[in-house]
């Protein structure tokens, strides 16, 4: 754990808080079964906003905290635990990052204050296909109109702003666009991890130079790797409850007559779990701080963190299952949502592939 | 002592680099220090041997080593301007070994004020140099099944038993070493004794390793003498403190993994020997892909070296962190080994000879001797005994019913 200011202690002990209280995996369970479109329970997040968390990158001229990345990673961190549904990753934190970096004064004073108390959602819609490839954009601007399909947006069903990536004159701009508005059809996703993605067409939408964000594919790069970093986060809180989880069943389930966590086997691959999430963590803390500090090397430590994140998750999340044996394989217990939950967040915006070939390209090899 | 900070520690620097540039022999610039590791075959020659009267005298080379006896008595934040200046004037430090990375800092914590009276002044000013004998033939990973027995005699014990993997034994002027005083008891009855290597019951025969050196000794004690004055803590005492001393050698293991070995990094060896592709990359994908994940890891390793050190600064007691860092480690540096190795194909399997360059001939040796890494100092897999059970709190096995 990094060291932290006396707000930040305290933003994370809420988060834990309230976490226990009010959002344990029973919650999602719920959130599973009822088949919400939205893929969240709306009362919970609006309680989530009333405590302040989708403001907590905002500036506080528009509503929010000023409380930076490494301290909304917190709060996400403890999210993941539990797997709360939200848009705290897509509105709060990727949307939000886009306007605080790209936005107009009057784009700014629009939207964010709306993002920061909760009352609209908002999304970054960017992949066109099933890999994430944020370079490979047949999205288009041209006289006015947006034209083109987006796939995989995340809490793509809930968002009432979209902001999208698409081509204009040859180059990437992102575009401001209200999901309501005339030739925006959505189609909801049924995914294994049961949130609320969405598939978005755009048919001859009406945009114009007030609803572009300023920076073009340099600013979706830094908006990409802010999302990253706080998926990052999640999948550390998730992974690391995976784990608690896990290591509680070895000290309790008994067969040939002792706890099963007295085997060395076990023993010896609970180490590795643990050595895998103490280094993680190290990432994940590294690429925060370094967003926060505006250090050049962030898109480096961030695809660090989401490339080793992943690996841990991936890892965790297995055993889980084989740990548990029969039980692990039940509907009935959690370790099925974590496992769904840790490929649904392996492949958001970059898996372990991508980003380990990012990451080279970087340093020049 | 005074708390040195802001002007003072400036006027300290100013203080050192003056005695440094006064005292450094030219000739030594930019070279390793002799007495690094394992200890020195050779003597010493007359500016190395200067260099070691100067600094051992002024007790730079322990610096936060009670100058009481014979340290520097100095601040971390000294210690580390000295660190500083000695690295811009590309001096080594002359003082090392085993006497200064194990012995002597577990001595200060459990040994009499004789003890350290005799011992460490002359570890401070890097005249003696010792070996540890911990282990034997049956007693590795099983470190306290140990069987050197040590008999009473009133006042000394008579050694008898054989040790093995004693770093240095063969240059080693002392050994500080793990015997049996109680043979009914287990961990509860070993002692720790300094024996004298410079007797007729010792006898040392170095072993050749698969890397073509011998670093290691099998040490042999046949009614070897150790004085009582030379018990170290109480009479089957010595568990608790052979475990000090091995958090002192595991925490020098591990930072093996963060550093890398110096010299090129992999990836401009990869694009020396295999080359890149049309677009600057490693030409072979597989390899490259290898290359990254050894680089990507090894970077997580040093944030979380880093970590834990911040972490250390606002907390009593060490982060978790810290116990995964030798196996974490290690493993990096075994894996850097073998791709150094693959990436030089053939050209790195050369034993000797001028068909190879020294970097070629390096590698080969260290690739072997890397293995001994997850070895020694606890092997990986009592670590992750240590892991599993210290840290996540997993039970031990009971007898099967």
């Amino acid at each position: 754990m990094a060291v932290l200011t006396e707000e930040q202690s305290m933003l994370r002990d809420a988060a834990k808080s309230w976490v226990q209280e009010k959002s344990p995996v029973t919650a999602f369970r719920k959130v599973r079964d009822s088949g919400v479109d939205i893929g969240y329970d709306a009362a919970a997040w609006n309680e989530m906003a009333e405590m302040g968390w989708a403001g907590v990158i905002i500036p506080e001229d528009f509503g929010g905290s000023n409380f930076g990345y490494l301290s909304l990673g917190l709060v996400l961190e403890e999210l993941g635990r539990t797997l709360t549904a939200s848009p705290l990753i897509a509105s709060g934190l990727t949307a939000a990052s886009a306007l605080i970096l790209g936005g107009s004064d009057a784009q700014k004073n629009e939207w964010l204050p709306k993002i920061a108390d909760g009352s609209i959602v908002a999304t970054l819609a960017v992949d066109e296909g099933p890999h994430h490839k944020p370079e490979k954009v047949d999205t288009t601007v041209s006289g006015g109109k947006l034209n083109g399909k987006k796939v995989f947006v995340l809490e793509g069903i809930a968002a009432n702003l979209l902001i999208v990536s698409a081509k204009e004159a040859g180059k990437v701009e992102l575009y401001l666009v209200k999901s309501d508005a005339p030739g925006v059809s959505r189609q909801k996703l049924s995914l294994a991890d049961s949130r609320g993605a969405a598939n978005i067409t755009f048919e001859n939408v009406a945009v114009s130079d007030a609803d572009k964000l300023t920076g073009g594919a340099e600013l979706l790069e830094k908006v990409l790797d802010r999302a990253r970093a706080g998926i990052a986060a999640e999948m550390l809180g998730a992974s690391v409850q995976a784990f608690e989880i896990t290591l509680d069943y070895l000290k309790t389930r008994v067969q040939f007559g002792q706890v099963i966590g007295s085997f060395q086997a076990l023993q010896h691959r609970a180490a590795k779990m643990f050595t895998e999430l103490e280094l993680s963590r190290s990432a994940v803390e590294a690429a925060l701080s370094a967003i926060d500090s505006d250090s050049p090397d962030v898109p480096e430590l961030v695809s660090l963190a989401k490339a080793k994140m992943g690996d841990t998750f991936h890892l965790v999340s297995n055993e889980m299952v084989q740990m548990h044996g029969g039980i692990g394989m039940t509907d009935a217990h959690d370790a099925g949502f974590y496992l769904k939950r840790a490929r649904a967040c392996e492949a958001a915006f970059g898996n372990q592939a991508y980003h380990r070939d990012r990451y080279a390209k970087i340093q020049g090899y | 002592m005074a708390d040195f900070g802001g002007t003072d520690l400036e006027a300290f620097r100013a203080e050192v680099r003056s005695w440094v540039e006064a005292n450094f022999p030219a000739s030594l610039k930019g070279k390793p220090n002799p007495m690094a590791g394992e200890g020195r075959g050779e003597p010493l020659t007359p500016d190395q041997d200067a260099w070691r009267k100067a600094v051992g005298d002024k007790g730079w080379g322990t610096p936060t080593w009670p100058a009481a006896y014979g340290g520097g008595g100095l601040s971390g934040a000294q210690a580390r301007v000295i660190q500083g200046e000695f690295a811009r004037a590309g001096a080594y430090n002359p003082i090392g070994g085993m006497g200064v990375m194990m012995f002597g800092p577990t001595l200060l914590e459990y040994g009499t004020e004789a003890q350290k009276q005799e011992h460490i002044p002359p570890i401070v000013r890097g005249e003696l140099q010792w070996c540890q004998g911990f282990s034997e033939p049956g007693a590795g990973s099983d470190l306290a099944a140990l069987q050197t027995k040590a008999e009473d005699k009133g006042d000394h014990f008579l050694i008898t038993g054989q040790k093995v993997w004693t770093s240095g034994a063969q240059y080693a002027d002392w050994c500080f070493c793990l015997v049996r005083t109680d043979p009914a008891k287990k961990h509860e009855g070993i002692s720790f004794v300094l024996i004298d290597m410079n007797q007729p019951g010792v006898e040392v025969r170095p072993i050749l390793l698969i890397n073509g050196m011998a670093p290691f000794c099998e040490t042999f004690f046949t009614d070897a003498r150790a004085e009582k004055k030379n018990l170290v803590g109480p009479l089957n005492g010595g568990w608790t403190i052979a475990k000090r001393l091995l958090q002192h050698e595991r925490s020098g293991i591990s930072g093996m993994g963060g550093g890398g070995m110096g010299g090129p990094s992999l990836v401009d060896l990869a694009k020396k020997y295999v080359g890149v592709d049309d677009q600057g990359r490693i030409a072979d994908p597989d390899l490259r892909m290898r290359v990254i994940r050894n680089a990507m890891e090894t970077k997580a390793f040093q944030q979380t070296a880093f970590r834990v050190m911040a972490e250390a600064k606002g907390n009593a007691t060490p982060a978790a962190a810290t116990s995964i860092m030798k196996n974490a480690g290690t493993w990096l540096a075994q894996e850097r080994h073998e791709l150094t190795l693959e990436i030089m194909g053939h050209q790195g399997l050369g034993w000797e000879g001028g068909d190879f360059d020294r970097l070629e001939l390096e590698t080969v040796r260290a690739w072997l001797y890397g293995k001994a890494f997850t070895i020694f100092g606890g092997s990986q897999e009592v670590q992750s005994n240590i892991v599993s059970k210290r840290i996540l709190g997993l039970p031990d096995l009971t007898q099967a019913k």
